[in-house]
This record gives structure tokens, sequence and C-alpha cells, in this order.
């Protein structure tokens, strides 16, 4: 008989081994997917890991993982704090457009003016707009006792309808002809978010997401505050015993998730995006989900799975163009993986055993 | 600055086109979407034109593609990949990829892009579009014949120039054939929610309307129709005959073929160039699909020959005297609307009640 | 404003209409809740129930066969769900989204032969002249048979967890599996056969859409039916009583915005549009304002992995 056992510590050992492992597994029963569709195995495994990385294009590449890795990293980040003391934000993809709108408002009020000045209050107003939409939830939490999951996700859809609305109305080009969607303020020097070191693809928001990384390990591991988070989640009633209280905490995750959200719409609207338009979200908010979860809440775990995540993204579109894969195949191909990591988890926390339990042995004899 | 050097000297080098430059290998064509192409509606249709390309030229032409795209970035990266990978002609067909067009183009500058619906081109970046409004025109004189509680519902996506022309042209031909017409638009604020879509379509049906236009992709406006029983509908993007003869009484096919064959040969002859194409029933861009029996005789030829008199550009839809919602005068009697106030088209003709959301 | 042009009886049977989907959706996913588990990949299991009934219905003619078959695709992919969170014990949150992810890629590669086709009619249960009677007529007669069903789901699963043992033994391991297991209870069967129930209304839920609401198949078709269904347990506090009256409040608002749109009524069309997730939120809001935290209702082991030490 299999059993689980509790290990007395969380395996690091097999924690580092399990997700390579994981990705193995993936590469073994999508390489059987793909065949079923009748592509090449191994020339779509090698498309959607290696050749981003190492092939021939990868100079393009590599940049593009940072793009794409940014802002789930700098959104899962915020997350995590809240997933730790158990404050469940699922709507930071709302939080992203509100963001993103206030920050590409603010450029573009200056507009057409030259200062230095405003790419910074964009990212002020970028992170203030994410904030102060996370305080919604935030506050009927506290207040009313309202279910932050519920609110947080049902404002997504206002956010959306808000975007829509910005997009045809109050923040459209004047000299756009009268279609839908903003200036493009990445071609508006004072507000673009522009690369900091030209072609690498790391704009200012991948500084900012490793800073948050950086931050954030600071917090959870050496600070009162990363301590009463995570007494939060780990034991609420231990944490009233410390004289936590119980909504700065909710205050304190829902801001710093809503401002993360918000400062990665806005470096994505002024930078690889560039305007504000009615599908200006791609889901990010909703994917970084999954990466703070892959990344075990762990800011540097995070890192990681943000970088595995945006393979997957730049690696499978690439796999669609070059080898005719259907966009679904990638899909369930990213959510195999996730069921993957997800299902060798159990081995870092629990040891198989074969056999009966010593408990159980004991009782029989 | 290593990885930057590497990136320009391939554009310089023009990488992409080398490749066909030698002469023995196929065109690469390449199609960036964004939508599925299982949406059975504005990308299927693109894709359609896709594989016409593939069916014309044989092993001429190579055809690459890449669905769901979103715009902004993501759709940067699509093109660049493809331009990267030796693509000599992309077609990216959503009005939101045209920076993303523009950008990528100039970085490539021995790739040819055709931008669908935009309004920027380039040496190497040309724009196409159709006009649907003529087939607008076509539906407004059926629904105006056959309605018979002088009620027509209308599905309208957002509030852009290309969704408030269709409306002002079936409108204006709905009323000139049945002045006691109204019109009810829903604005569903979505391209693609078929539930949203049906709700909108029982919601008009439970007001009195006889006829539904739409100008969203799904067909659940026409089984919505097909439920209630007497209510007449017209396909949008696809023929969906599937609902045919009633209560899908006709169509607008958005027919890309034609066009994507033409530029594709340009590129193989070498003469190719940046245009700004605007096409409609003349040129094969808008197809009018079946019009059944449910149509009566004389309606149906009148709309025939409404379409005739557009594929000889001898008549214009928007001619006058049209005046705008305000009572303003927009065009004269004998007027031809340009081809800039309709690109941007922004208010109602005289008649139509409500506003444009913006 | 003129409001006249509203018809309360069409509105009240075109609501349910629109409200049947979700309805499914969150009473399946209400009981896996009451287990003590958090599925949040109904968006998933509803869009594969979408293609798998739509995909059944099609080859078979039968759209009762195609039910039946998107409650059997929609429980194979809670399955997967059951296997990672229970017996793998993986992490709920990410196992769910992980499973909306997959699903959605799952029933686009399923459903690629099945574009631009009509399924088979769900008949009307025939009412004979009762569907006549003035105003409750249309209102409460004159439905298909799912509309129905979804009620009678609604009174049955009511009726389990009050007053069945097997109810009881549910809400107990959703209340402390640690003490359920104390008690002899298997809290993993349990909780396995709760998140195929949820597994399989989910699925039914995506099929109402495919066969009957919309009918047809599109990727991606859902858009979004399974979030909502997701906040409306949550909204009508782990009661089946208020899960259905929070799935009529949400489809009636989003009939009643396009009903005033189509009645030309002069309220700005974007604001209507996100009328329901407003109105949904103000009246969470009444409701959580009024109870005390213990009358919450939230199952207290929900989300938490067991495992039996000994």
């Amino acid at each position: 008989m299999i059993r689980l056992e509790k290990r007395p510590e969380p395996s690091r050992r097999v924690a580092a081994i399990t997700p390579v492992l994981a990705v193995l597994a993936t590469m073994v029963a999508g390489g059987a997917m793909f065949a079923l569709l009748g592509k090449d195995p191994f020339a779509s495994i090698r498309t959607i890991f290696w050749d981003p990385i190492f092939g021939e294009f990868a100079f393009y590449y590599r940049g593009q993982l940072l793009v794409k890795a940014g802002p789930l990293i700098l959104i899962a980040i915020g997350l995590s704090m809240g997933f730790r003391a158990g404050i469940w934000n699922i709507g930071a993809e709302g939080q992203y457009i509100m963001g993103a709108i206030a920050g590409a408002a603010v450029g573009l009020a200056f507009f057409p003016a030259d200062l230095w000045i405003i790419f910074p209050l964009m990212v002020i107003a970028g992170a203030l707009g994410g904030f102060l939409w996370a305080m919604i939830p935030a506050l009927l939490r506290t207040k009313f006792n309202t279910n932050e999951i519920l609110v947080s996700l049902l404002l997504v859809y206002v956010a959306e309808q808000i975007l829509a609305t910005m997009a045809l109305g109050a923040l459209r080009n004047p000299d756009g002809g009268g279609f839908p969607g903003s200036r493009n303020l990445a071609q508006y020097p004072a507000a673009a978010n522009t690369e900091i070191i030209a072609g690498t693809g790391a704009h200012w928001g991948v500084a900012a997401a490793v800073l948050a990384v950086v931050f954030a390990h600071i917090l959870i591991t050496r600070h009162i505050l990363g301590f009463h988070v995570r007494l939060s989640g780990e034991s609420p009633k231990a944490a009233r015993f410390a004289g936590v209280n119980p909504n700065r905490i909710i205050f304190f995750c829902l801001g710093i998730s809503g401002a993360l959200a918000g400062l990665a719409g806005l470096f994505e609207v002024a930078g690889p995006a560039g305007q504000i338009s009615i599908d200006f979200n791609v889901g990010y908010g909703f994917t970084a989900i999954i990466v703070a979860f892959l990344g075990r809440l762990n800011p540097i775990g995070i890192l990681l799975a943000g970088l595995l995540m945006a393979l997957t993204y730049i690696g499978g579109e690439a796999a669609q163009a070059t080898l005719g894969l259907p966009a679904a195949a990638i899909q369930a191909f990213q959510g195999m993986l996730l069921f993957f990591l997800l299902a060798m988890d159990v081995f870092t926390n629990y040891r198989i055993r074969f056999g009966r339990s010593a408990a159980a042995e004991q009782r029989a004899a | 600055m290593k990885r930057r050097t590497l990136l320009l000297a391939a554009a310089a080098t023009g990488l992409a086109g080398a490749a066909f430059a030698d002469g023995h290998e196929p065109l690469k064509v390449g199609f960036v979407y964004v939508g599925p192409v299982g949406d059975g509606g504005w990308t299927y249709e693109h894709d359609q034109g896709r594989l016409a390309v593939e069916e014309h030229f044989g092993d001429k032409v190579e055809t690459i593609f890449q669905e769901n795209v979103p715009e902004g970035a993501d759709a940067e990266r699509a093109m660049t990949q493809m331009a990267l990978q030796g693509a000599n002609l992309i077609f990216t067909t959503s009005f939101g990829y045209m920076d993303p067009t523009i950008n990528v183009a100039a970085q490539f500058p021995d790739v040819k892009f055709e931008h669908a619906t935009g309004y920027k081109r380039s040496d190497n970046v040309s724009t196409y579009s159709a006009r649907f409004y003529e087939g607008r025109a076509v539906q407004g004189h059926i629904a105006g014949k056959m309605t018979e509680t002088n009620k027509i519902g209308y599905i309208a996506s957002f509030p852009i120039p290309e969704v408030i022309r269709g409306i002002n042209s079936a409108y204006l031909h709905a009323k000139a054939v049945n002045p006691d017409v109204e019109f009810s638009v829903v604005w569903v604020f979505t391209w693609f929610d078929p539930a949203k879509e049906a709700d909108a379509a029982r919601a008009l049906i439970a007001n009195g309307v006889d006829v539904v236009l739409q100008h969203t992709d799904s067909t659940a406006p026409q089984a919505a129709a097909q439920e209630a029983g007497n209510v007449i509908t017209f396909g949008q993007a696809s023929d969906m005959a599937a609902f045919g003869p009633f209560p899908r009484v006709s169509s607008i096919i958005d027919n890309w073929a034609p066009y994507y064959i033409a530029r594709t040969q340009a590129a193989m002859d070498g003469s190719w160039e940046s245009v700004d194409t605007w096409d409609g029933i003349a040129e094969g861009m808008v197809e009018i699909g079946e019009i059944t029996d449910a149509v009566p005789a004389d309606v149906k030829a009148e709309a025939e020959a409404m379409i005739a008199a557009m594929a000889a550009k001898e008549y214009h839809p928007f001619t006058g005297p049209i005046n705008k919602q305000d009572g303003s005068v927009w065009l004269a009697e004998g007027d031809v609307a340009d081809d800039g106030t309709l690109l941007g088209m922004d208010f109602y003709v005289e008649g139509i009640e409500g506003e444009i959301p913006n | 404003m003129d409001f006249s042009s509203i018809n309360p009886v069409l509105l009240a049977a075109s609501l349910m209409v629109a409200a049947t989907p979700i309805l499914l959706a969150a009473i399946g996913e209400m009981v896996v809740e009451k287990a003590g588990v958090l599925n949040l990949g109904v968006e998933g299991m509803m869009i594969v129930g979408a293609i798998s009934g739509f995909a059944v219905a099609v080859e078979t003619g039968s759209p009762w066969l195609g039910f039946l078959g998107a409650m059997v695709g929609a429980t194979a992919l809670a399955m997967v769900f059951a296997v990672l969170t229970q017996f793998l014990l993986s992490n709920q949150v990410a196992t769910g989204l992980a499973l909306t992810l997959f699903g959605l890629g799952l029933s686009a590669l399923m459903g690629q032969g099945y574009v631009g086709i009509k399924p088979p009619s769900v008949p009307k249960v025939p009412a004979g002249p009762l569907a006549d009677i003035p105003t409750i007529g249309p209102v409460i007669f004159g439905h298909d048979a799912i509309v129905y069903l979804s009620l009678l789901a609604v009174l049955g699963v009511w009726a389990f967890l009050k007053y069945t043992r097997a109810g009881l033994i549910l809400r107990a391991v959703g209340e402390s599996h640690d003490a359920a297991h104390g008690l002899g209870y298997k809290v993993v069967a349990v909780r396995v056969a709760a998140i195929a129930f949820g597994g399989a209304m989910a699925g039914l839920g995506g099929a109402y859409l495919s066969l009957v609401r919309v009918p047809q198949w599109t990727e991606g078709m859902t858009a979004g039916a399974g979030w909502i269904a997701l906040a409306i347990v949550v909204f009508g506090a782990w009661r089946p009583g208020r899960v259905m009256l929070g799935a009529y409040l949400f489809g009636g608002v989003t009939v009643l915005q396009l009903t005033l749109q189509a009645g030309g009524v002069a309220i700005p069309a974007e604001a209507l549009s996100m009328s329901p997730y407003l109105v949904t939120i103000l009246v969470l809001v009444i409701m959580s304002a009024d109870r005390g935290r213990a009358a919450f209702g939230a199952p207290a082991a929900l989300g938490r992995a067991f495992h039996a030490s000994a």
C-alpha cells in the first residue's frame, strides 16, 4: 500500500527538484498531445522550451521573456502578501486596468509638454489608481464584512467597462479620426516607459518587478510586518493574541497588491502596449494568481515561476507560427504544466511510504 | 548592447527577405488573427482568405498564422516573430494592431505589411478595409419592406465609426421604403459574448421588433429569432446559412480572398507598393449572401437591383439629401459622402432616436 | 422616461433562461464548497461541458444524450481536480485556476469540427392550456426541462443538506475535516463525490448555454459565466435558496439592462452594462452588513487540504 507521510520539515532538496521533474513530465504528456494532433512532438517541445532561450532568434526572445514576465511577477508579488495572510484578492486584473487608466490619463493630460516630471507622476498615478480600486474591497471587508474575493472579482468587470468607456470617450485620441483608443504613449517621449538598456526588453516595469522581489523578500523574512502577515494567515488566533490588528493587515495586503497591479498596468500601457484600448487587458491579473502559487508565495519562487510562465507563452506562440499548433493546444499544454507542478508539490511536504505506517503497525500489534 | 546590434543587423540585412531573394523558396505569407479561427465570424473569414491563397498558389506560397493574438505588445511580438522567420508579406487583421504594425514594419523594411481597417500607412505598410455599409443598405431595404411592426432592432458592439456607419446606412434605406420605421439600438459593449447577444436579441424581440440586425459575430441572435418564429435576421461576417431560409433571409459576407490573392501575387511579382484600399461590393470584398424565398419576389428584385447598382458604382448608399440627427444638413441633394467623413463617422442621421454612447 | 414598453412577464420568463446556466453551476459549486473544497475551475468545467454536450447532441441527434455527455465530460475534468487536491494535496486555488486554463484549451481542441453547426433543438415541456394563463402562464410554464431541473436541483440540494444523514456528513466534513475523520467518516471520499457533483452540474450549465441559450458552439463561449457562478455562491452565503435568488437577480439585471436599452430608456448604455456587477456588490454589502460573522455561512474548512496523519 502506498501512503503519504508528512515530513517534519518541507524538503528543500525536493522543492528544488520537483519543478524540473514537472517540466519533464509535461514535455512527455504534452508531446503525446502534440503527436495526437499530428505535429512532431520533439520539434514542438524544442520550439517551446529551447528556441526562445537558445535558438536562432534568442536575441529577440530573451528580451520578450522579460517583457512578458515583468507584469506577471510584479502583480504576483503583491498578491502573494495577501494570500499569505488569507486575504484573497483575485481582482488584480481590475486593479491593473485602473492603474493603467489613471497613469495614462496623467500622461495624456500633459500632452504634448516635454517635462521630466511627467513619467514619475504617471508612475505615482498608476500605483494610486490600482491602490484605490483595491481599497473598495478592503473598505467593504472591514466596514461591512463583505467577502473580498467576490467584490474584487466583480470589480474586474466594472473596470473593463470603464476601460471601454475611456477608450471610446475621455481618453480617445482626438487625432484618431473617431477610432477608439488613446494616443500612443510609447511615441510620446516624456510619457514613454522606455527600455533601460535598449534592445534587452528591460523596461522600467521589469526593474520595478525585480525591486519588488527584493523588498518582498526582506519584508517577509526580516520585518515585523511580514511576520504579522504570515501569522495572520497561519493562525489568526495567535495573530490577534500578538496584538495584530486584522483590519490593518487587510488594508495593507489589498493596498500593496492593488498598487503593484496598478504599477504593472501603467508600465504596460506606457511601454509595450502603448495605448489605452478597448481590449488593453490580456489577463495578466489572473495569470499572476497562478504565478504566485507556482512560486509557492515565495518572492524568489515567484520570480522563477513568472519567467517559466512567460517562456510557455512566448514559446507557445512561436510554435503556433512555425509549426501550426493551434492556440488551444498551447493553452491545454500550460494547464498540464501547472497540473504537474502542483501535483509534484506534494513530495516537498510528504514522503511516499510503501507498506503500512509505523503507527498503524503499532496499533495492529 | 550586443543583442541590440544583432537585432538591428538582422533587420538591416533583410534576413527576412533573404530566403525569398534566391527565387526558389516559396513566398512566406503570415496572418495575425485577433480571435480564434473557430469564431465563425471575423477571424474565420480571414482564415478562409488565407486558405484561398494557399489553394491559388499551391507550393509557391507557404502561409503561417497565429490566432488569439491580443492587441499591443503581444501583437508586436507575433509580427516580429513572423518577420524573423522569413515571412515576406504579413496581414494583420484587427484595428488594434495599427501601431504595432507600423512599429514592426519600421524594423523590417524588406517585409511587406498589410493592416486591416486602420489608417496609418508607410512605405511597407498598406491598409485595407471593406465597405460593409453597402451591405447594410441592402439589409435596410429588405428590413424596411418586410417589417410589420415597423420596429427594427440593431445589436451593436462598440460605438465606433464602423458600427455607426452600418446603423446609419441600414436606417436610411429602411426609412426610404417605410417612413414609419423605428430603430432600437442595443449596445452590448462586446464583440463576442454569445449569451449576451442572445439576451439582447430576446430583449429586442420582447420589445416588439420583427427584424434583428447584428453587428456582432455569433449566430446567437439568429437562434433567438428562430425561437420567436416571426422575426427575420441577416447573417453577419459569415453567411450563417444554417439559419436560412428563415429567419436568416440574407447576409453580409466578408470575402478577403480576392484581395489576399492579389496582394500575394503583387509581392511575388515585385510590384507590391503601399496602397490604401477600401473595397466594396464592386470589387467583391463585400458579398451579399443568398436572398432566400422568405423575401417577397418584388423586394428581392429591388434588393438585387440595388446590389447591381452598387457593383457598377452607380449608386452610393450615402447620397444626399441627408440630415444629421440634430437636423443640421449633412449632405445636400445629390451630394455623395466623402470617404473621410465616412471613416470617422460619429453621428446618427436624422430620425434615429437615442444617443451614441461615448 | 418611458418604462411602459417593458413587459414584466416576458422579462421574468427570459431572466429564468438567462440565469439557468449560472444557477446550475452555482448550486454544484455550493455543494463542493459545503464539503470544504474551493474549486475555482468552474469556468473550465462549464466550457468542457458546453462542447461535450454539443458534440454528443450533434452526433446522436438527441439533446438529452447531449446533456448527459456534458455531465460526463465535465465530471471527468473535475476528477483531475479531485486527484490533484484530494490525493496529491495540491493547493486548491491554484489547481482550480489551472483547471480553467486547461479546460478552455481542451474545449477549443475538442470543438474544432463543430463551428457553425446547429444543434438539435431542446423542446419546451408541453404545458397545454396552462401556458395560456395570463401572467403566471409564460413565467411558470412553457420552459424547457432543464429550467425545471435546475429548480429541482436547488430543492434537492436544500433537502439533502438539511434532512439527510449524508448531507450532515458532508457538512461536517466541510466544517472540520479532522473531527469528521475522527468520527470515522471518509473525508476524501465525501469530497471527491462532492467535486464530481460540482463538475456534473457545471457541465450541465455549460451545455445549457451551447444547446439552449445560445445555441451554437464557439470557442470561449462561456465568457465568464463560471466566475459569476462562483461569485453567486458566496453571494448566496452557501444556502441553496439564496444562491437561486442570487442567480436570478444577476440574470434579471443582465436581461433588464438590455430590455431598457431596447425600450429606448435614456440611461447611458455603458452605465447599464456594468449594472449587473454593481447591483450584485451592493446587495452583497447590504446582506453582509446585516449579519454577524458567525452567520456568514462559509464552511470553516473551506480550501484547506486534508491529510490523515495516521
